[in-house]
């Protein structure tokens, strides 16, 4: 059966019922009419424009890839793809593809070879070395690479060269997630599992809008909703989303009042004595902290604050307060939002005073943007060291620099490694002087662009980007290095709930672009970097010998590997670990058993302060959770720091579409993808809009004290008071290039506010004060937005979002589906 | 009875510290964290100056609720002074001389704290021993604080 699959991005529905299986349902699409049987081979990997990481087989004839198929066996999916694991690996095959380095001379970037290019890399970083040491030298990472990749990185940068100044794009999309969980078990690592859905009798979305950010995992709920005895649904969003058109109560706080709300909740748990007693005594410390603090909460303050009526905060309480099986998801709402840590805390609180961690349907999910971001977490590619090795616990430093060989002054500890925002700042101050970006493009993803753009410009500053294409911050580069991509490369890579996928290489990259893998330990040989004994320090030239590495690192912690290899990855379904000798086939939930990994000498982090952010101390730590419990975190609520005035009245948020990822790098070159979203908008509600007599379609500025931005409007279902704008859209498809030029701004992030998360060190891309103005009328024109998403419009009659022909897709139901 | 006194002298060093650290914040204004964090943490100074104001009417005393503010053009001097620093690695230095001066000051406060608190159970003065009990361990976050940000701020400053 075909489908267009822009027009129904979550397909036909396989009804089911708790506690059963989700019936599988293969969807594949191949380019040009080819159908299976033109296939020369089929090459197994998963999806990379998400975090979800859903099975699929690169379908490859004569060396080009020509399609995909969801692989039925697999755990994630069942066979199902989302629309931009059918259409985005068309972007593999555009031309506009890098395919040689590229170098600055006299201002221009200009072709040249790999030495060339590899030896400005190294000569500037040795320059540097001699005369400042390793912190002039930063390396910002990626969600989109491979395990084996990160890992490497890692120990180049930590290991190798000594500086602390390592991070990834996780910083804006997943920093929060591990932050939360290491506040509230002392350790990252996902406690939920994918197959809680298939459990829970009560689902809970916090600032989650999973139907756009993981359409399978949504299709995996409206398959429950559809099926017998479905779960209740609570969403949290500010905007009418998909998830909230099917919840059983949609609370849309305002923006930056999270805590308020999540106060509220505990606060009307607490005191009706929904609280699990004695799972809470036997597992977790601070409760009476915790019921303190809320007791200030009623929810008739949190619904002056908030403004979301008291009863309805009440009604999801009672919902949540008598579930059976609680599955909690929390992303970008609250992760990018004002006191971001402290409200993802307050959802693993629920969890643990109903008791609800561990068990079928009880899990917490705190989720990844990402594709890999779980790896960029897990091998020291961000602010963190790899497998979760503690910064501030000298045994495990000492245990570290024993697998890497190397002095453990080597490997800098003495804070936790530098965040992204950071870097930037020292850039700014001109204390790092080298910057290598990888697969990721701050020129249009970071807050305050102008302010980014200056800094990236830097003469000062050595600027490496390696990538697939000539991004926005490719542009400013003095070096460019072709990277190879997905399906041109093997390794593996982590979903959000811990599944572990192989992904094969399916075909060679184009021109000389090569495998970051191979780039980085070429510039480790470059550099010459060595171990203690005098030997290389990377000890591995290829991917599987990377992953065995990692596999040695990673044993005794609780991301191990150690009972993972590529050929039980090969073939079969995806592997959750932790996966050693004990569990050779995977786990499917940890923590289960009230068990954690909170032992001072063993877990990740002693925490830190919710306001302030600073650490806690090991001897702080061991005074609060000294037999290592789920440690249940207060937080007082804080008021936004930027609040609307007469002059910005409006509170603008920025966020994603389903048809987009990242800044349309990929996304934008897949056709289908790009004209269902071809180009930003703004989303006002019918209040506000019918109070300035706007109309769907006028073309609207909207400014802050940042900058401005401009972008037709699409009234929708968002509160009154809210403003909402995609933040895909920058410039490398406009004249101006990386920058707005003479044009008109459209990037969200030209209006953006520089603050962030003290705890995760997470920007804050959802509370700023906006104004906005009509510039010109629609006449008869329609904003670019999709219809079929959380920008569907609640007023006026734009296109309906189709894919036609183009977009049609199979879909093979295996077990009696039905619409 | 000198507890008057020492209420005095804790409502003089809060206020102290509530203008050290909208100064600080006013003046690393390029500095994001210490900009947004100073100013979050100096509503808990706030408070304690206006409580201390509350309890010291018990002992005869006439404080001022409100922390004193600098003038508004002060600040806006500060801020727009350290944005033309911005790109410069001067306020690195004054950063860490800031904090180093935040964490002696607050020190003192805390070591006030914990003599306000002796003199009150000495005094049976619950509501006295409660108000010390609930500021004390907000002053020592303070502490910590500027301790975790000096930890965190001087490698690079120092090594670069």
């Amino acid at each position: 059966m075909k489908l267009d699959r822009i027009a129904e991005p979550w397909g036909s529905r396989t009804p089911y019922g708790p506690g059963e299986t989700w019936p599988t349902r293969v969807d594949s699409y191949l380019a040009d009419g080819l159908t299976e049987a033109d296939v020369d081979r089929w090459v197994q990997s998963a999806t990379i424009l998400h975090s979800n990481g859903d099975g699929l087989d690169i379908a490859v004839k004569d060396e080009k890839i020509v399609g995909v198929r969801g692989r039925e066996v697999d755990r994630v999916n069942h066979g199902r793809l989302g629309p931009k694991d059918l259409f985005g690996w068309q972007a593999n095959n555009s031309p506009d593809r890098l395919t040689r380095p590229l170098i600055r001379r006299k201002g221009k970037l200009v072709e040249t070879d790999w030495d060339t290019a590899m030896d400005a890399v190294v000569n500037r970083t040795k320059e540097l070395l001699d005369e400042q040491g390793p912190s002039a030298i930063s390396f910002y990472t990626t969600g989109q690479l491979f395990l084996e990749e990160y890992y490497t990185l890692g120990l180049i940068a930590h290991g190798g060269i000594g500086t602390n100044h390592v991070d990834g794009n996780t910083r804006l999309c997943t920093a929060t997630a591990a932050a939360a969980l290491k506040e509230s078990f002392a350790c990252d690592g996902q406690p939920g599992s994918y197959t809680d859905i298939d459990h829970a009798d009560v689902i809970a979305l916090y600032g989650h809008n999973m139907a756009e950010t993981q359409t399978v995992l949504w299709t995996r709920v409206l398959d429950r909703l559809a099926g017998p005895n479905p779960p209740k649904v609570i969403c949290v969003d500010p905007r009418m989303t998909p998830v909230a058109r099917e919840a059983t109560i949609h609370l849309a706080p305002r923006p930056g009042t999270n805590v308020m709300l999540m106060n509220a909740l505990l606060h009307e748990i607490i005191a009706n004595g929904w609280v699990d007693d004695d799972y809470v005594s036997a597992h977790a410390v601070g409760f009476a902290e915790l019921e303190k603090r809320v007791a200030d909460y009623p929810p008739e303050v949190a619904a002056e604050v908030c403004d979301v009526p008291a009863e309805q905060i009440r009604e999801a309480a009672r919902i949540i307060g008598h579930a059976e099986r609680l599955l909690s998801t929390v992303l970008q709402g609250f992760y990018q939002s004002h006191q971001a840590s402290a409200a993802a805390v307050q959802v693993n609180n629920v969890n643990i005073i109903r008791g609800m961690l561990g068990r079928p349907g009880c899990g917490v999910l705190q989720m990844n943007g990402q594709p890999t971001a779980e790896n960029t977490r897990e091998c020291g590619g961000d602010g963190d060291l790899p497998a979760f090795r503690n910064w501030d616990n000298d045994e495990h430093i000492e245990d570290l620099a024993k697998v890497w060989n190397v002095d453990p002054m080597q490997i800098p500890h003495y804070s936790s490694p530098t965040h992204l925002m950071q870097m930037m700042r020292y850039a700014e101050q001109g204390s790092i002087r080298f910057m290598w970006v990888q697969a990721t493009n701050p020129a249009v993803s970071l807050p305050e662009l102008a302010r980014i753009r200056e800094i990236l410009s830097q003469d000062r500053l050595f600027l490496v980007v390696q990538d697939i294409f000539l991004s926005e911050t490719a542009q400013l580069a003095d070096v460019v290095l072709p990277a190879a991509t997905w399906g041109e490369k093997t390794g593996t890579f982590t979903n959000v709930d811990r599944t572990v996928h192989l992904s094969d290489k399916a075909v060679e990259p184009p021109g000389e672009a090569r495998p970051d893998l191979d780039i980085f330990i070429d510039y480790a040989r470059r550099l010459g970097l060595e171990d203690k004994d005098g030997q290389p320090l990377v000890k591995w030239s290829d991917a599987e010998g990377a992953f065995e590495g990692w596999k040695e690192c990673s044993r005794g912690r609780p991301c191990d590997y150690t009972g993972m290899s590529y050929a039980k990855l090969r073939g079969g379904s995806g592997i959750q670990w932790p996966c050693n000798e004990e569990n050779p086939d995977g786990t499917e939930r940890i923590y289960a058993d009230g068990k954690f990994w909170a032992d001072p000498s063993y877990c990740e982090s002693f925490g830190r302060d919710m306001v302030t952010g600073a650490p806690l101390s090991e001897t702080e730590y061991k005074t609060l959770n000294p037999s290592g419990k789920a440690v249940l975190k207060a937080a007082e609520y804080l008021a936004p720091h930027e609040i609307p005035s007469q002059d910005f009245p409006f509170q603008l948020i920025t966020g994603r579409t389903l048809y987009h990822f990242h800044t349309r790098t990929k996304t934008a070159r897949a056709p289908q993808l790009q004209a269902a979203a071809p180009e930003v908008w703004i989303e006002l509600s019918a209040g506000d809009a019918a109070d300035r007599k706007f109309t769907e379609g006028d073309l609207l500025e909207i400014t802050t004290p940042r900058g401005r931005v401009e972008a037709r409007l699409r009234i929708s279902g968002i509160r009154p008071g809210v403003a909402f704008l995609p933040f895909h859209y920058g410039y490398w498809d406009t004249p101006g290039g990386h920058g707005p030029g003479k044009k008109e701004g459209r990037a969200a992030n030209e209006l953006t506010i520089t603050d962030w998360d003290p705890v995760s060190k997470q920007p804050l891309f959802k509370t700023a004060a906006a104004a906005v103005r009509r510039i010109e009328k629609a006449k008869g024109r329609s904003s670019a937005a999709p219809t079929t998403t959380g920008s569907a419009p609640v007023a006026g009659t734009p296109p309906q979002t189709r894919g036609g022909a183009a977009a049609e897709a199979g879909e093979a139901l295996t077990a009696g589906g039905r619409r | 009875m000198k507890l008057g006194m020492a209420i005095e002298e804790l409502h003089r060093s809060e206020n102290d510290l509530t203008s050290t650290l909208l100064a600080m914040s006013d003046r690393h204004k390029t500095d994001h964290e210490v900009f947004y964090v100073t100013r979050d943490i100096a509503k808990w100074s706030r408070e304690h100056v206006a409580e201390l104001a509350r309890v010291g009417r018990d002992y005869g005393l006439d404080l001022d609720p409100e922390a004193k503010d600098d003038p508004g053009f002060v600040a806006s001097l500060r801020q727009k002074s350290s944005e033309l620093m911005g790109r410069r690695p001067e306020p690195g230095l004054l950063l860490l001389a800031d904090l180093r001066h935040l964490h002696r000051q607050a020190a003192g406060i805390s070591l006030d704290w914990e003599l306000l608190a002796q003199g009150a159970q000495a005094a049976k003065d619950r509501e006295l021993l409660a108000l010390s009990e609930r500021c004390h361990p907000q002053t020592l976050r303070i502490l910590r604080f500027a301790n975790a940000k000096l930890k965190e701020a001087s490698p690079q400053v120092l090594a670069s």
